[in-house]
């Protein structure tokens, strides 16, 4: 196994392509930290679509396939068609979600129409351009990791120095025009590099299932932290972890397709983040739903003990109804356990840690987490 | 006479075919406390971000201290709605009161130690310092809103323009919050607030402007703010007439804006 997991580290294919996941990762999960929180989830996976024509065009115009020209047309269209949202919500009554479904499907039926097209062509160097649909990690060259490599370094950079007006603007974008940036142009700059971020993982993930990484890396981030310092770091961090494995898993395993499995890796990621996050995770929030309420249950026994004169099992659930459930001979028993209150036959009598709760009750009311 | 803090010469807003504002002419002198009210819609917002530029005018001009605001933007503070935000930002109480500082970083700076310091400062005067580091949605209503008021203030301005600094919040927040309107103002600054409790108007500010798409009435809260202007502020309003009618003590007043 280990010999395996070393081998693979020796193979330079798989290196290079490994390396192009982690860069993919890294740049999508720290980007993505900024479109999912300026929910603009949905913009990154309107522009990944849209850069398909973009690549298809870009090919026909030049012949060439090299991925620095590739991925110019890609920029391109995926910026236009940020543009062409940003028209259409602004002009006209279509919502936002309209506008982006609108672009989405005109602009990527228009690069599948386009693709078909130069298939036809009687030309064999346009093989290999719907690998940008799902993505083809395997054929990722030297030249394809330094193009990756030098887009996602800009972008990066470009985050980092403006990291404090980035965060004015996903925050409250008009407060920021009051303290002197120019938010407009602040939000076009967030936009392209998030195109940028999209572009980068192009070849890797391809334009249809991009945006997840996006997405997912981020999302999961956030159920972690209430820093967005340590959200974008832990987001590019889950992106990097998802591109490895998912390089690795397809890598040892004959035909499988690179870009899927890590985009289901970082789901992965996310799907745990969601349970297991110890503040925002479903799992602790449940526990602690059924402990106050529990508590609740509790005090309401307590008390109604304290004040009535029989204390009687039965006269508790006719006195309360609303507090009787199936479960109260649990609860009870629970309190028992807990020393809050003894139990004869069908008489229930407090216990001095039970009296004491009470009397806390009373005196101060009580605090529900 | 006096210095004009801020100036607004015939303001128009319009949103699609709809006048937001009407041919608005008001001059507020230096160091008074304005209220604005009027009813839902009246424009009282609008006609903050008019002033701060945040929206573009029909027409009109607004003038801060006899400048246009964009050459003396740094004396003005701004204090947006709560709402307006997303409060589950993964942001601390003192992250987003330093913000308030980022202009005076300018580019690519980051805030330190005395950026961080007088977050503080501004923190503790709202007895906000034990919160700092909190994440922002975990907050009462009472506390956002000061959040934003310490960010407010340690932008130092001369003007502060605040958008419902009242609005949801409790009895002790609301009191902290009139102190430190009436501090600011014995400091010599201006404030500009919009209100919707009429009850307390004429007791925290010392000037009102009362708004309904036309600037109804305008001046010191003694002279203007009395039964007749309301009555026109609030026409075709189901309020005025119980406004009126119980001299203001009726809460169904508060109640409508909820």
């Amino acid at each position: 196994m280990i010999d395996n997991i070393t081998y693979l580290f020796k193979d330079y294919t798989l290196k290079t392509v490994i390396l192009g996941c982690v860069i993919l990762g890294i740049t999508s999960g720290i980007l993505g930290t900024f479109a999912v929180l300026r929910k603009q989830s949905l913009l990154g996976d309107a522009i990944s679509h849209s850069a398909l024509p973009g690549i298809v065009i870009a090919f026909l115009l030049t012949g060439s396939r090299s991925p620095v020209i590739l991925l110019t047309g890609a920029l391109f269209a995926g910026w236009f068609s940020s543009l062409c949202m940003m028209l259409i919500v602004r002009y006209t009554k279509i919502k936002y979600d309209g506008a982006l479904a609108i672009i989405l499907s005109v602009f990527f039926g228009f690069g599948m129409v386009m693709l078909s097209i130069v298939q036809k062509l009687p030309n064999s160097r346009q093989a290999g351009l719907n690998k940008f649909l799902f993505g083809q990690a395997a054929t990722l060259l030297r030249e394809d990791i330094f193009t990756m490599g030098i887009l996602a370094a800009v972008s990066l950079l470009i985050t980092f120095a403006l990291w404090k007006e980035f965060k004015l603007l996903s925050f409250n974008s008009e407060f920021g025009n009051i303290v002197g940036f120019p938010m407009k142009k602040l939000d076009l700059l967030l936009t392209c590099l998030i195109v940028i971020s999209i572009v980068v993982g192009l070849q890797t993930v391809g334009v249809v299932l991009m945006s997840a990484m996006l997405i997912a890396p981020a999302a999961a981030s956030r159920q972690w932290t209430d820093r967005l310092e340590i959200m974008a770091v832990l987001g590019g961090l889950f992106g990097a972890l998802s591109g490895i494995t998912g390089a690795i898993i397809s890598s040892s395993t004959s035909k499988m397709p690179t870009g899927p499995l890590i985009v289901l890796v970082s789901f992965i990621i996310f799907l745990f983040s969601l349970l297991f996050a110890p503040k925002r995770g479903i799992l602790k929030k449940l526990y602690y739903t059924y402990n106050n309420n529990l508590k609740i249950k509790q005090d309401i026994i307590l008390t109604n003990l304290y004040h009535s004169e029989t204390k009687n099992i039965d006269s508790i659930i006719q006195n309360e109804l609303w507090v009787f459930d199936k479960k109260l001979i649990k609860i009870i028993k629970k309190m028992e356990q807990a020393n809050l209150l003894k139990r004869h036959d069908q008489s229930l009598e407090l216990t001095l840690t039970g009296l004491k709760r009470v009397k806390h009750i009373l005196l101060v009311g009580d605090s529900y987490e | 006479m006096y210095n004009k803090a801020l100036e607004v010469n015939s303001l128009t807003v319009a949103y699609h075919d709809n006048p937001v504002l009407w041919d608005i002419n008001v001059s507020v002198p230096e160091g008074v406390l304005m209220g604005i009210v009027g009813p839902n819609g009246a424009g009282k917002s609008t006609f903050i971000k008019s002033v701060l530029g945040l929206i573009k005018p029909v027409a009109g001009s607004t003038k801060i201290y006899g400048k246009p605001y964009k050459e003396i933007r740094k004396k003005v503070a701004y204090v947006p709605q709560r709402g307006s935000v997303d409060w589950d930002f993964p942001t601390t109480v003192l992250d987003v009161v330093t913000m308030g500082l980022y202009g005076d970083l300018g580019w690519i700076k980051r805030p330190g130690k005395k950026e961080k310091e007088t977050a503080l400062y501004a923190l503790d005067k709202l007895g906000m310092e034990q919160y700092k580091n909190r994440q922002i949605s975990m907050l009462s209503g009472g506390q956002q809103q000061r959040t934003f008021l310490a960010r407010a203030l340690v932008q130092k301005a001369d003007l502060y323009l605040m958008d419902e600094p009242f609005q949801g919040v409790d009895a002790f927040t609301e009191k902290i919050i009139v102190n430190l309107l009436k501090e600011l103002k014995r400091e010599g600054k201006t404030i500009v607030a919009v209100h919707h409790d009429l009850e307390t108007v004429s007791e925290y500010f010392d000037w009102v402007m009362m708004l309904n798409t036309r600037c109804i009435a305008f001046g010191p809260c003694e002279d203007i703010f009395v039964g007749e202007n309301i009555k026109k502020t609030y026409c075709n309003q189901p309020v005025y007439s119980l406004v009126t009618k119980n001299n203001f003590k009726n809460s169904y007043v508060s109640e409508e804006r909820v």
